[in-house]
């Protein structure tokens, strides 16, 4: 393959499902390998995508490439790219055996490969011995496994994967995290992988894709769009933040500038270029922010400690800039007990870790 | 704890008319039956009150096993015949969308509702010699003459599937609905046409339904003589005819006999279904 053409590219999609469009234009490299996520809240559009990829549902507009050939019009059996779903959507008149077989028995592989792919398969998921189980006896993390088992048996070039531990427990949920990731590593197999839980985008994937409303917000790695939101709503999804809104006061060199809100000078960091005057969001990590008895990272602000709480060895502080700015302030609790509630304190942050986005009231997460 | 006691108890009071039906008019009525069939013709009250096995050894008579035969052949073609009509129309159905789905629904139940004697009046008018399709058929120019319609082996099953369609439609579109439609996907997902889809995964998974309307249509299709009479014009002898026509010239023991032996089919094709379902365990829910 060359390395013009992407390993699949989606193209102008669009879906309307007669009730308003549910995709709006959407485009999307991905290349081979990569551990990709399609992030947003639900009804974003995001498991329209996934289908119109596998070929269970067409879009209205746009075109799919894979492997440098267009797919838009093949039907699901003849893609090479398999789905786990988010029901699992196991055979329940066949045992694990049977289910993980179906697609083998369907291209009429031998049934010596078929047995010896099969039995490979449920080894990688680690499933030995349940072959002849039916799925109804089997555990939903059990069954999340088959359903992976089944699909990876077939070698598709692309696994696409919705919401796979949607229903499983929160101990489950991150076993199967590891367990997901190293499989891919493993296997090689280009994912695409469905989430509304950023937690879970962040600690899984090489690139993540927020989307919001059928259309893209932001591309880029989970550093990237956790340390740089490209929107609002980019920010507000992904982890917490302290969003606060102003307006862009002085802009200095190398995207630095200072942003006024609530008549607080803020320094901040843009790599898209700001003139004074416009409206903008400061989204400022709580894990980013330092205070103490010394100015912080060379700034001159000042704040007063309205409220601490401890929770897991993370101090959380609330602490107010000026009159009536407050931020919340999150440290590990060891370094800063000696404070209390009513201490004046200096606060700081390093200016590459307070990005601003574009104001816009309609974008905000939730 | 004691409450749960009184409420057993009021329960087991309120299944007592229950109880009683099944006493009067199945064991009582079955034992009578029974009973008739295993005594000789009598005078006063028709029968002599004496055991014998004359009767049924009557039944092995080619006369009697033709009708039979008659009977049995006419509910598999039915059964077959709904089977691969109201499968089709049930999946298709189930598949709708759900106001669309109330008004096909709508549409099946009301004519099921109306008696079934003046529909097949109906279709008595409908089939005539000079009746509307035929005047239709030769305004159109299609035949010159009027067609043969009524009276015929056809009239027959059209007349039983029209009947019984909807009891083969409703549990295959019932199990349709039920299915996740997720796993056709899923099977079309990993490689099958969508024949081959509904041949492995449709069709196993809506098997209990597909089976239950076998039964319900092949059961009533060996009872319903009355339609032979009306749109076939009697000439073939069912073995519902023939139980009238032995009741109309008082012999009961035999008229008995026969019936005897139309419970112990119905019984057999029962038993049947709930061996097939018990071994592949997909009629469980059955």
């Amino acid at each position: 393959m060359s390395e013009q053409t992407p390993f699949l590219r989606l193209e102008n999609l669009s879906k309307d499902y007669g009730q308003g469009m549910v995709l709006h234009s959407l485009s999307l490299d991905v290349d081979a390998g990569e551990f990709l996520t399609l992030l947003g809240p639900s009804g974003c559009g995001k498991t329209t995508t996934l289908r119109i990829i596998a070929g269970l549902e067409d879009a209205t507009e746009g075109r799919v490439y894979l492997d440098g050939a267009d797919v838009t019009k093949l039907p699901p059996e003849k893609r090479n790219l398999n789905t786990v779903f988010q029901s699992y959507a196991l055979f329940p008149h066949m045992n694990v055996f049977q289910n993980v077989a179906y697609g083998l028995k369907i291209k009429k592989v031998p049934k010596a490969e078929i047995q010896q792919r099969v039995m490979e398969a449920l080894q990688l998921v680690q499933l030995t011995g349940y072959e002849k189980r039916m799925p109804s006896q089997l555990s939903g993390g059990q069954r999340q496994r088959v359903a992976i088992a089944r699909a990876v048996v077939l070698r598709p070039k692309v696994l696409l994967l919705d919401e796979p531990l949607g229903a499983l427990d929160l101990k489950l949920r991150q076993q199967m995290q590891q367990e997901l990731k190293r499989l891919q590593k493993q296997l090689g197999i280009t994912f695409i992988y469905i989430t509304h839980d950023q937690e879970e985008a962040l600690n899984m994937s090489s690139r993540i894709v927020i989307m919001r409303e059928g259309r893209v917000e932001q591309i880029g790695t989970p550093e990237e769009v956790y340390e740089h939101p490209a929107t609002l709503f980019a920010a507000g999804f992904i982890g917490q933040s302290n969003l606060i809104h102003g307006v862009v006061d002085k802009v200095g060199e190398d995207g630095q500038m200072t942003i006024l809100s609530e008549g607080v000078s803020l320094p901040a960091y843009a790599e898209k270029e700001y003139h004074p005057g416009d409206k903008v969001v400061l989204c400022l990590r709580p894990q980013r922010v330092r205070y103490g008895s010394e100015p912080q990272h060379g700034l001159d602000l000042q704040g007063l400690i309205l409220d601490k709480e401890y929770s897991g060895g993370m101090q959380h502080t609330h602490i107010r800039l000026g009159d009536t700015l407050d931020i919340r302030v999150m440290s590990q609790s060891s370094e800063l007990d000696s404070y209390q509630i009513g201490d004046k304190v200096h606060v700081g942050w390093s200016i590459r870790h307070a990005p601003v986005v574009p104001d816009n009231p309609a974008e905000e997460a939730q | 704890m004691t409450t749960d006691k009184k409420d057993s108890r009021f329960f087991r009071f309120l299944k007592l008319p229950m109880y009683l039906w099944t006493l009067v008019f199945v064991f009582v009525s079955l034992t009578y039956v029974i009973g008739l069939s295993f005594m000789g013709r009598g005078e006063l009250i028709g029968v002599d009150g004496l055991f014998t096995l004359a009767n049924y050894a009557r039944l092995r008579e080619p006369q009697y096993l033709k009708v039979l035969l008659n009977s049995l052949k006419l509910a598999a073609l039915t059964t077959v015949l709904c089977l691969s009509i109201g499968y089709p129309f049930g999946y298709l159905m189930a598949r709708l969308k759900p106001g669309a789905r109330t008004v096909v629904l709508m549409l099946l139940i009301v004519p099921f509702w109306t008696n079934s004697l003046i529909r097949i009046f109906g279709w008595r008018i409908l089939l005539m010699g000079n009746g509307p399709l035929n005047t239709f058929l030769q305004n159109l120019g299609l035949i010159e003459k009027p067609l043969k319609l009524l009276n015929t082996e056809g009239a027959v099953f059209l007349g039983m599937v029209y009947a019984l369609l909807p009891l083969m439609i409703m549990p295959s579109s019932n199990a349709v609905e039920k299915l996740d439609y997720s796993v056709v996907e899923a099977a079309r997902d990993l490689g099958a046409g969508p024949l081959k889809a509904f041949f492995t995964i449709t069709v196993p998974l809506t098997l209990p339904g597909l089976m239950a309307g076998c039964v319900l249509v092949f059961i009533p299709s060996m009872g319903l003589f009355f339609l032979n009479d009306m749109l076939g014009g009697g000439k073939t002898l069912l073995t519902g005819n023939l139980i009238q026509n032995l009741i109309n010239s008082r012999d009961l023991p035999m008229a008995s006999a026969l019936s005897a032996l139309m419970l112990l089919v119905t019984g057999a094709v029962i038993a049947l279904y709930r061996k097939v379902g018990g071994s592949s365990g997909q009629l469980s829910m059955f």
